[in-house]
């Protein structure tokens, strides 16, 4: 199981900015080890991020996206209180669901 | 929950009694995502490939679609990009690194409210443009920045 994200939601004005860190290898399948062996893709496919529970944002990431991925994102028609869920899946099935409330 | 699982287990209809439970959202998935990933598009070697798998081929150059990256990138491992369309109704916004292995890099979607304004950080393997692509009432729209990497993203 992957570690916790991190997610900061703050109002700044009437706009709701949410902040992620995931944490996750984000392996591209380009490298190769010492041994000169490829190292498979592990990286984050689909992420998710909903308002309370209403879904605003849908994203597909590939092994491009840098490791322990950092996205930002702004909401309009939040409010203080309201709860930010977001969700991510990578390709090898794993998944991760986290909450954090706009302050 | 006992006796749905019950149900669910006697075999017979079971796939039936499950879409009917998804379906009256008694058993809603944790996650919900709106779609697939596109392993076409993410998958696509080259980048005409790829704009043409998100049906972003042939979009016009517009100054509302406004990226930020940095003119020089010391670590390539790790690229800061904004991208904000003030483009009224973006709906996706994409972002592909030209000359990485596979450009596309990420596709977003917003729907209740959400801005289209997203940042992420990218893998940049050597110099070049990143090109941000923009959705809004069917049409695509384009912007690009070059982005000089000194050390590549995809070594070791």
């Amino acid at each position: 199981m992957a570690d916790p994200m991190k997610i900061r939601a703050q109002m700044k004005g009437d706009v709701c900015e949410i902040r992620v860190l995931m944490s996750h290898p984000m392996e591209t399948g380009q490298r190769k080890d010492n041994d000169g062996k490829t190292i498979p893709a592990h990286h984050i496919q689909l992420v998710s991020v909903a308002l309370n529970g209403k879904p605003v944002v849908s994203g597909q990431l590939a092994g491009s996206v840098s490791r322990n991925p950092v996205l930002g994102f702004k909401v309009k028609g939040a409010k203080a209180g309201d709860k930010v869920t977001v969700s991510w899946k990578d390709n090898k099935g794993d998944s991760r669901t986290d909450e954090a409330t706009v302050a | 929950m006992d006796l749905i699982r019950r149900t669910v287990l006697k075999g017979a209809g079971a796939t039936g009694v499950l879409a009917g439970l998804l379906a009256t959202g008694m058993l809603k998935p944790t996650l919900a995502y709106a779609n697939e990933w596109n392993a076409a598009a993410f998958g696509a070697k080259d980048l005409d490939v790829a704009l043409k798998t998100i049906g972003a081929d042939g979009a016009a150059a517009n100054p509302a679609l406004v990226m930020k990256a940095p003119d020089i990138a010391e670590n390539g491992a790790v690229v800061p990009v904004d991208v904000v369309s003030n483009i009224p109704n973006t709906s996706s916004i994409a972002i592909l690194v030209k000359k990485n292995p596979f450009p596309l890099a990420a596709l977003f979607e917003f729907s209740n409210g959400a801005l289209a304004d997203v940042s992420v950080r990218l893998k940049v393997a050597e110099t070049s443009a990143i090109i941000a692509i923009a959705k809004a009432d069917g049409k695509t729209y384009t912007a690009q920045k070059e982005v000089k990497v000194t050390v590549g993203g995809c070594g070791g």
